[in-house]
């Protein structure tokens, strides 16, 4: 029973049945940080997790000068 | 969550406006309020002809792309710095630069950097050995420099770049904490053509980096996911990320910060230092764009070093 999430090349386990928030804060990634998508599909931080889904994050953070 | 609109499952929540959109009416609402701060901030009418400065990034594609749905007359600039890093990073940028260029049939000129001045972003910092963060302060003198040159030469009225409320922020955070008395009254989104300069636009300066993210995935524009390699680690990531501690708590944090800041900059408290708006300006003896002291500007200077002779620049 878990739930991967993805960022970059580090995978997290969290336990299914939490929301995306609650995942997000139990694995120490800012919410205002990242855009989730499962499937390919954009979700947003009141989404249930569910057994065997995975969620990769996309960074939004973009540094250097423009 | 559900779209504000139309009821529909949202894909996109924005905390501080209170605000979630499904994904149709978020493709809508970006433009929507890009137009908005073009007319509130004076940028461009419908008659100039802008330049967008694009890196391949989200910010800078979406910038282009939301300018030409918008009915704008914007063609692209992107600058080859020769970034490598074992990535390839600058060849990729320009790889999907022209791909997003070429499948809408927009007009980009290209730079390269190495090709008209010999010496590419890393050799050029070799040369320069300047502080801190020393590739993106190169890589910024050049990029304005060129970026100057091309709207100037090409006749283009503005230049548009892609900053973001997150950059924005940043920078101003960056200059607050060092209380720059001449940096922040300079922070604008909108710059006036001065002394033969094109006048600089920032259209996105009030969206945060997570909605220009969404944006560029939902329009399925193809970006550059990766960092600059020489971006990592820098203060300006560090500081997005102390703001985004900060936004987390407090939803609307960062935009109020910038926000409020134009306001009380408008009002007079950042009131423009005497002695640099009526410095007089000199003309580059080689380039002949503006430049503080009288001879070559830092630009001509730094690609005029022999790359074996210590550094000249101050
Ligand atoms: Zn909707
Ligand atoms: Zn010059």
């Amino acid at each position: 029973m878990s739930v991967k999430i993805i960022l970059r090349n580090t995978e997290y386990e969290v336990k299914p049945g939490m929301n995306l928030l609650d995942a997000l804060r139990k694995i120490n990634i800012l919410p205002e940080g990242v855009i989730a998508t499962r499937l390919g599909e954009m979700i947003l931080e009141d989404e249930i997790l569910k057994d065997g889904d995975v969620i990769k994050l996309i960074s939004v953070i973009s540094g250097g000068n423009q | 969550m559900k779209c504000k609109t139309c009821g529909q499952k949202a894909v996109v929540n924005m905390r501080q406006h209170k605000l979630a959109l499904c994904k149709e009416h978020y493709l809508e609402w970006i433009p929507e309020q890009t137009a908005r701060f073009i007319k509130k901030y004076w940028m461009f009418g419908p008659d100039e002809k802008i330049l967008a400065a694009v890196s391949g990034g989200k910010d800078s594609l979406s910038l282009w792309d939301i300018l030409h749905r918008l009915g704008y007359q914007v063609d692209g600039l992107y600058i080859g710095l020769g970034i490598d890093e074992g990535i390839g990073y600058s060849q990729e940028s320009q790889r999907l630069t022209k791909k997003f260029a070429d499948e809408r049939g927009l007009k980009l000129h290209i730079v390269d950097i190495q090709k008209e001045y010999g010496a590419d972003i890393p050799a050029l910092e070799d040369k320069s050995k300047r502080g801190q963060d020393k590739p993106c302060s190169v890589c910024g003198l050049v990029k304005r420099h060129e970026m100057n040159r091309i709207a100037h030469n090409l006749g283009y009225d503005v230049l548009a770049t892609g900053h973001n409320l997150d950059d924005e922020a940043a920078v101003l955070f960056g200059n607050t904490l060092s209380w720059s008395r001449e940096l922040l009254p300079r922070q604008k989104p909108v710059l006036p053509a001065h002394d033969g300069l094109a006048k600089k636009v920032k259209p996105l300066c009030r969206f945060y980096e997570k909605e220009m993210t969404a944006y560029a995935m939902l329009r399925g524009i193809e970006y550059i996911y990766e960092e600059c390699p020489y971006s990592i680690g820098s203060t300006s990531i560090y500081y997005k990320e102390l703001l985004n501690r900060l936004e987390n708590e407090r939803p609307g944090a960062k935009l109020s910060f910038y926000l409020k800041f134009l306001d009380a900059r408008e009002k007079g408290l950042f009131a423009e230092q005497v002695e640099s708006s009526t410095a007089p300006m000199f003309n580059c003896s080689k380039c002949g764009q503006p430049t503080k002291y009288d001879g070559e500007c830092s630009f001509c200077k730094l690609i005029g070093i022999p790359s074996d002779e210590p550094s000249l620049l101050a």
